[in-house]
């Protein structure tokens, strides 16, 4: 990591700080969706993770999320090392199955986020100035009076970062998108969560369905079939004979060709 | 306290249509009615829940039905008991159960419906009921109006309070649930309301048409507004508009009330779909 604050190394937990997911599992009745998943992320890194279909990742998003009950810890240190069981959480969703026509502002999901007053009859002051200065940061300040519905794939995903860093998480969920997003749009995105890793002090997780981008993006890779199966930088993961078994072709780091593009986990729970 | 309610209204609307003590009772109700219906149909629409709250009426009339056979207390309270209950459990199984959503409320609501007749129709005196499924707005006692009144107050201090919240998870259940929002108990905050003030109504509006005042406010509020505020005042003041224009247009055409309010609504409702495209940005 070319991060200047990188320097000493105490404990577990090397100089900035760091998130670890401990011993996670889930299961459904009788079916074990995960078990045994040991992550550990450091700040200022971009960690992917990635698996075929039906390998768990949605499973452990929602599980990170306290959506659903699972096993295992996640634990937070901050950069003294000083630990808090429930680190805040931003979360950017994948896709947004919400009723598009529904007559809701940018601005309104920001005051329904960040205010106790009721957005159905006040629009504070205070509420607006904060959405604008951190949906500027994401090019995207134009938008705050414009209906959710009416903004494209790319767009809506900008609002949701902006919304996930208002207050700045401890450990930022990015859940990819799987469509609707044109590929100046999602460079757009990654340029600033690189932006952001850099800035801030906090865990980045994305659960990709893209390896191109994760190829490019990526600090480290998690490669998630049940359980971790390899984890490393891009370089070690997508050459580990592991990967490739478990995607079934052979993806290789060169980023070329459109049908390099992923598995494409529907929304499933 | 409703005396001054009559002499107000006989100073401020000095009309043939409201001679009737009657005709001010009603009138009071749907001031006090239609902006819960307003507000509550904004949500309803926004998280596709109009078969939802079409199945708490359900549950509201059989509410009235095992109300009736408990005696000793006033029908309304054991019926809004029971479909408070009806709501929460539907609730509770449409988060746990991977089931479609669809097929679990049809079965809930048509098993609320038959249990609800067949109450209704022991010992063949079914024509005592038969008023909750077209309802009279006519027939509201002074002590019902006191219950409105309360429920008035409740559901707007709960809307306070949930709204942002409901918002967010009609948007997208994780993330209000990475903000931590507790999803299951605001949904079930959420939708009790609607089950008290369904309850309370369905005897004036009936169970046909209920969910129309539900769901129309709102569904023709969303033709022609940007934001969550434009969306509750369009909705509400078509609320307001369809009951009171309603009431009087009944009184003198001598139709049902709750018809006449609906009927009223869904042309508010036609009129400003087609002039949707005037307001879109």
């Amino acid at each position: 990591m070319a991060n200047p604050k990188h320097m000493k190394c105490e404990g577990e937990c090397c100089g900035l700080c760091c998130t670890k997911i401990e011993n996670f599992g889930v299961a459904r009745g009788p079916m074990i969706i995960l078990e045994n998943v040991n992550i550990h992320i450091h700040c200022g890194e971009l960690t992917a993770i990635i698996g075929p279909n039906g390998a768990g990742k949605s499973t452990l998003l929602k599980a990170l999320l306290g959506e659903i009950p699972h096993t295992g810890e996640l634990k937070y240190l901050d950069a003294k090392g000083s630990k808090s069981d429930k680190p805040l959480i931003g979360y950017v969703p994948q896709q947004l199955s919400f009723d598009r026509g529904s007559p809701t502002s940018v601005l309104d999901l920001f005051i329904a986020s960040r205010s106790r007053m009721p957005a159905w009859i006040f629009k504070p002051a205070k509420v607006k100035k904060k959405a604008l200065e951190g949906l500027s940061k994401v090019k995207a300040e134009h938008l705050t009076d414009r209906r959710l519905g009416a903004l494209s794939g790319g767009e809506l995903q900008r609002v949701m970062l902006a919304l996930a860093l208002d207050p700045v998480p401890n450990l930022l969920l990015l859940d990819e998108p799987v469509s609707g997003i044109d590929q100046g749009g999602l460079e757009l995105f990654y340029n600033t969560v690189s932006e952001l890793r850099q800035n801030y002090d906090l865990s980045i997780i994305l659960i990709s369905h893209d390896l191109d981008l994760v190829a490019k993006y990526a600090d480290r890779v998690v490669l998630l079939n049940k359980t971790v199966i390899s984890s490393g930088t891009p370089k070690q993961v997508f050459s580990d004979e592991r990967t490739l078994k478990s995607f079934g072709i052979s993806y290789l780091l060169q980023n070329s060709g459109p049908e390099v593009n992923g598995d494409h986990e529907g929304g499933k729970a | 306290m409703l005396e001054l309610w009559y002499r107000i209204v006989d100073f401020i609307l000095p009309f043939e249509w409201t001679n009737h003590e009657f005709m001010k009772n009603a009138l009071l109700a749907i001031l006090l009615l239609t902006p819960l219906f307003g507000l509550l149909g904004t949500m309803v629409v926004s998280n596709r829940m109009a078969f939802f709250s079409d199945s708490i009426g359900h549950g509201a009339f059989t509410g009235i039905a095992l109300g009736a056979l408990l005696a000793g207390i006033q029908p309304i309270w054991g019926a809004i008991l029971f479909s408070i209950l009806f709501a929460i459990t539907i609730t509770v199984i449409k988060n746990k159960s991977r089931a479609s959503t669809d097929t679990i409320i049809g079965v809930f609501s048509s098993t609320a419906v038959a249990v609800g007749l067949v109450i209704m129709s022991l010992g063949g005196n079914f024509n005592k009921y038969s008023s909750y499924l077209v309802g009279d707005l006519l027939s509201i006692a002074p002590f019902e109006i006191m219950m409105l009144f309360i429920a008035f107050i409740v559901i707007i201090i709960l809307w306070l309070l949930i709204f942002n919240r409901v918002l967010l998870i009609s948007i997208n259940q994780s993330l209000a649930a990475s903000r931590g929002v507790n999803t299951l108990l605001v949904e079930i905050l959420f939708t009790a309301a609607i089950a008290i003030i369904v309850t309370i109504t369905i005897q004036w509006v009936g169970l046909l048409i209920i969910n129309s005042l539900l769901v129309l406010p709102a569904a023709a509020s969303r033709n022609v507004t940007h934001n969550v505020r434009q969306y509750h005042a369009v909705s509400v003041g078509i609320s307001l508009f369809a009951g009171i224009t309603g009431l009087i247009t009944s009184y003198y055409w001598n139709t049902a009330t709750g018809a006449t309010i609906v009927l009223i609504a869904a042309v508010i409702f036609f009129v400003l779909f087609l002039l949707r495209k005037k307001f879109a940005n």
